[in-house]
């Protein structure tokens, strides 16, 4: 069944911008993305809006939909009222190019910031075992498709642009936690961690765990951990006797602070 | 609403001048959280520095569990180091389960939300115009989370030892039928105390501190299966630790309030048997 869906879209570049109206047909079953499509193909040639895999894989169209972050190709229309206008503007934390494009290079500077596995010496037969026990908690850190979601909702960066220099955020918090779980690294990250990723700037608000499409538990599996692996380091007395009168934990050996 | 210049409006962003574009009742929750927390900590206040009503045999009121000042007879199972305390004997010990609720990370998320809009709710711009996080002082001392859950442990075993004694039998004054005192008793205030005592541990083996410590912390679980399986088992509750910490929150404010209209005289207990 065909309907008019009152769209209202964010239209501009740096220099400025407004939200615009239209009114597009759409029908049952579409997103939101099908919806700016034909109004990209039918009224506005040049809409500008980055998409690719049309499956919530490929993590190209995030955008805001009515002022949360989502993926456009994974938002129904089928969630919202029929009459109801649906507004789409770009992600309000990074840098607009125009209309829903945004320049979200300050992920990649953050990825180039945090140092790569550093994997121990081969067994006496040249390979390396790891037990999927070890493994698997990591794994859920691995569906992450880098769509940037939970970057553009975290409060820290969003509301305080001062703060992106010294905060790596979600996305790179649950890199730390993969490496730092990870069984055969050789990397300590804890102190990094804390101090130039930022991790004690996350307030454990969960606004990220909250818009993740591959629903990862970011703030539970991931950040909360990292913080807990800090305080054994930094703040934890026990530990520290530990540490002195010679019983420590045996399952960090090997492994060197970066 | 006041915009600013460092945040969703700063220069680089897509303009859109308004802080933002949800029309959900996104205001609904941390609305809900603010209202019912700060009437928890009016009525909690307000038990904690009345000093009395909170013992009617054989029920001891949680917020004065361990009493360990100048309580009144049959409350201090664990006898009364602070006898020359001058104030109530619930301010010598509220500060382990404050401590630990004010540091949860649960509590965390829901107060900064709700009591200081850090953020409000996701994609609503807060009010501040600046903002360390839990770097610095005084915040930095969420850290300690950890220490009060050992705290919280403890806490929790006395208030497990209250519940046994919950079922002690009643006073003649009390008796029922033909006089019956002895054996066991139970009352609506025992299973009032059974389900706190319940929640006090869900919330207590759920928080995220133990899950760390249990078996969190390792890197090769294959190396201690027993750490493992407890570990497991925490990150099942885990997943409800939000849930827990209201419950908890209501039960214990419930077995007060109860004990506190049985010793004032305005309600009998209600015995089973
Ligand atoms: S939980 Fe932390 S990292 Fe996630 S959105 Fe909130 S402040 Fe940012
Ligand atoms: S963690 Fe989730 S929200 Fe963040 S970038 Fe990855 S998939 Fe997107
Ligand atoms: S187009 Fe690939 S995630 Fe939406
Ligand atoms: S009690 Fe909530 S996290 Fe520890």
């Amino acid at each position: 069944m065909a309907y008019d869906l009152k769209l209202r879209v964010w239209r501009g570049d740096r220099d400025g911008g407004d939200l615009q109206d239209y009114t597009v047909e759409v029908s049952e079953g579409e997103v939101v993305l099908d919806a700016l499509h034909r109004l990209q193909a039918t009224q506005t040639g040049d809409l500008a809006i980055r998409w690719n895999c049309k499956a919530g894989k490929c993590g190209s169209c995030s955008a805001e939909v009515n002022g949360r972050p989502r993926l456009m190709c994974m938002t129904r229309l089928s969630d919202f009222e029929p009459e109801e206008t649906i507004t789409v503007t770009p992600m309000r934390t990074f840098p607009v190019i125009r209309d829903l494009v945004t320049d979200v290079s300050f992920n990649y500077r953050k990825a180039r910031e945090l140092p790569y596995a550093e994997l121990g010496p081969r067994d006496a037969d040249g390979k390396r075992r790891m037990m999927q026990v070890d493994v698997e908690r990591g794994q859920e850190f691995r569906k992450c498709i880098e769509c940037f979601l939970c970057q553009d909702v975290c409060h820290v960066v969003r509301d305080h642009e001062d703060n992106k220099q010294h905060f790596a955020g979600p996305r790179f918090f649950i890199r730390y936690a993969e490496l730092d779980m990870h069984p055969l690294d050789t990397h300590d990250r804890r102190k990094l961690a804390q101090e130039a990723a930022g991790l004690g700037m996350c307030n454990i608000t969960k606004c990220c765990t909250e818009v993740c499409p591959e629903g990862i538990h970011i703030t539970d599996n991931a950040i909360i951990p990292m913080k807990e692996r800090v305080v054994d380091r930094k703040y934890d007395p026990l530990v520290w006797l530990g540490n002195k009168i010679g019983i420590r934990n045996k399952d960090n050996e090997g492994r060197a602070e970066v | 609403m006041a915009t600013t210049d460092h945040g969703v409006t700063s220069p680089t962003r897509a303009r859109i001048d308004v802080r933002t574009l949800r029309q959900d009742r996104w205001w609904l929750s941390p609305l809900t959280t603010f209202v019912v927390f700060t009437a928890f900590v009016v009525y909690a206040t307000l038990r904690a520095f009345m000093g009395r009503d909170y013992y009617a045999t054989p029920y001891l009121s949680p917020f004065y569990s361990p009493c360990l000042g100048d309580c009144v007879e049959g409350a201090s199972d664990f006898g009364q180091p602070f006898a020359w305390w001058p104030l109530s004997a619930a301010l010598i010990i509220l500060i382990f389960p404050l401590g630990f609720r004010m540091t949860c990370y649960y509590y965390r998320k829901a107060y900064y939300r709700a009591f200081w809009l850090s953020p409000p709710a996701c994609g609503v711009a807060e009010p501040h115009g600046s903002y360390s996080g839990e770097t610095r002082f005084p915040l930095i001392l969420q850290n300690v989370h950890r220490w009060f859950w050992y705290a919280a442990v403890l806490v929790g075993l006395v208030l497990t030892f209250d519940t046994v004694l919950a079922f002690r039998p009643m006073p003649a004054e009390y008796a029922v039928g033909d006089g019956e005192t002895s054996g066991v008793h139970m009352g609506l205030g025992t299973l009032l105390m059974i389900v706190n005592i319940a929640f006090i541990w869900l919330y207590t083996l759920s928080c995220h501190s133990c899950r760390h410590i249990v078996g969190g912390r390792l890197r090769h679980f294959s190396r201690h299966p027993v750490r493992y399986r407890l570990w497991t088992w925490v990150s099942r509750l885990n997943e409800s630790h939000g849930r827990w910490a209201w419950y908890s929150l209501f039960s214990v404010a419930i077995v007060d309030l109860y004990i506190y209209l049985l010793a004032t005289g305005t309600i009998q207990d209600v015995r089973f048997f």
